[in-house]
């Protein structure tokens, strides 16, 4: 039986594009990016159009996210951090949403492609060093002189730095790997099921059931990560944009 | 060797990676509880820190899981 369990990751060009030799196609991954903003605003349209003092449900739930993610900034990177609420707000509500519609059955997951995360993690760390750097002047470049002894900077501030370096690559592999495991274990799961079902022998036939309920399990476990790797997305920024705030000082 | 078989025992030698990830959630969880058991008060405060520590020992894991899926899956 040919069940590939990354085929459901494959990238199709759904309206074939090519300017001066690029591949420049509309594929299902830029579908569902654009069905991800689509449904962001469409909630966030729908939750604030009928506002009242005593709010709807979907009010509600639209106060507890933006109020989630200010609070969120404002431990980790402090009050002077507020002023990126809209971009992590943003970066939190493309990936907790990307995320859960992965999850539908037959959709497609945007996070699950390393390009796109490695986007966003590139993206954040660019920002922090233009903020460092538009803040501090040269004196960013403190961010990787930690209070030691001098003979112990020798070896630390290439650690400093690489740790910095990789941080892009960390961010966006760990959403990447998270969304890519959980997603190919499903499917894998998915294949005991019907390799089960379909058995030669009939009393293998109702053992299928068993390889259901783990996916059900499972699939729960997948909305937890879901959302865990949203918010370990979006407080990581936080962490960051508070390094280039404020280098080592606070916090 | 054949090429198919040692990309089986890569991708099984790179699945290693779990056990220190079961190492590390592990620790969390039970330094998270053993903490929460002597200060009960201060353990609702810390369960942000419990997740994003749970997170970060995750994603260790399935980095090698990642380099497992490479290695099956390469040319």
């Amino acid at each position: 039986m040919a069940m590939n369990p990354m085929e459901q990751f494959a990238i199709r060009p759904l309206v074939p594009l090519h300017i001066g030799g690029y591949d420049v196609s509309f594929t299902n991954q830029s579908l569902w990016m654009v069905i991800v903003i689509g449904a962001i605003t469409l909630f966030m349209a729908l939750a604030v159009s009928k506002r009242s003092l005593v709010p709807s449900r979907m009010q509600s739930m639209a106060e507890i996210s933006y109020e989630f993610v200010a609070n969120m900034i404002g431990t980790a990177a402090g009050e002077d951090g507020l002023r990126f609420f809209p971009f992590v707000f943003t970066l939190f509500m493309f990936v907790l949403f990307s995320n859960f519609l992965g999850l539908l059955p037959g959709s497609f997951t945007v996070t699950s492609q390393i390009a796109v995360t490695f986007s966003l993690a590139a993206f954040v760390i660019a920002m922090v060093i233009v903020v460092g750097f538009a803040r501090h002047g040269i004196g960013f470049l403190k961010l990787f002189v930690p209070h030691a002894p001098i003979y112990l900077l020798i070896l630390l501030v290439p650690i400093e730095f690489i740790s910095f370096m990789t941080r892009p690559i960390s961010l966006s592999v760990r959403l990447f790997a998270n969304m890519l495991a959980g997603h190919t274990l499903l499917k894998v799961f998915a294949s005991f099921v019907i390799s089960l079902g379909g058995a030669s022998l009939i009393w293998l036939k109702p053992l299928a059931i068993a390889p259901f309920f783990l996916i059900v399990a499972i699939t729960a476990l997948e909305l937890l990560v879901a959302f865990l790797q949203a918010y370990v997305f979006a407080i990581l920024t936080c962490i960051y944009i508070n390094e280039g705030l404020h280098l080592h000082d606070h916090h | 060797m054949e090429l198919p078989a040692a990309q089986m025992i890569g991708a099984g030698l790179a699945c290693i990676a779990l056990g220190g990830a079961g190492i590390g959630i592990g620790n969390v969880f039970g330094s998270y509880l053993q903490g929460a058991l002597r200060n009960p008060g201060a353990a609702a405060s810390q369960t942000t820190n419990l997740l994003l520590g749970f997170a970060l020992c995750e994603a260790t894991g399935l980095f090698g899981l990642v380099i497992a899926l490479i290695i099956l899956y390469a040319k």
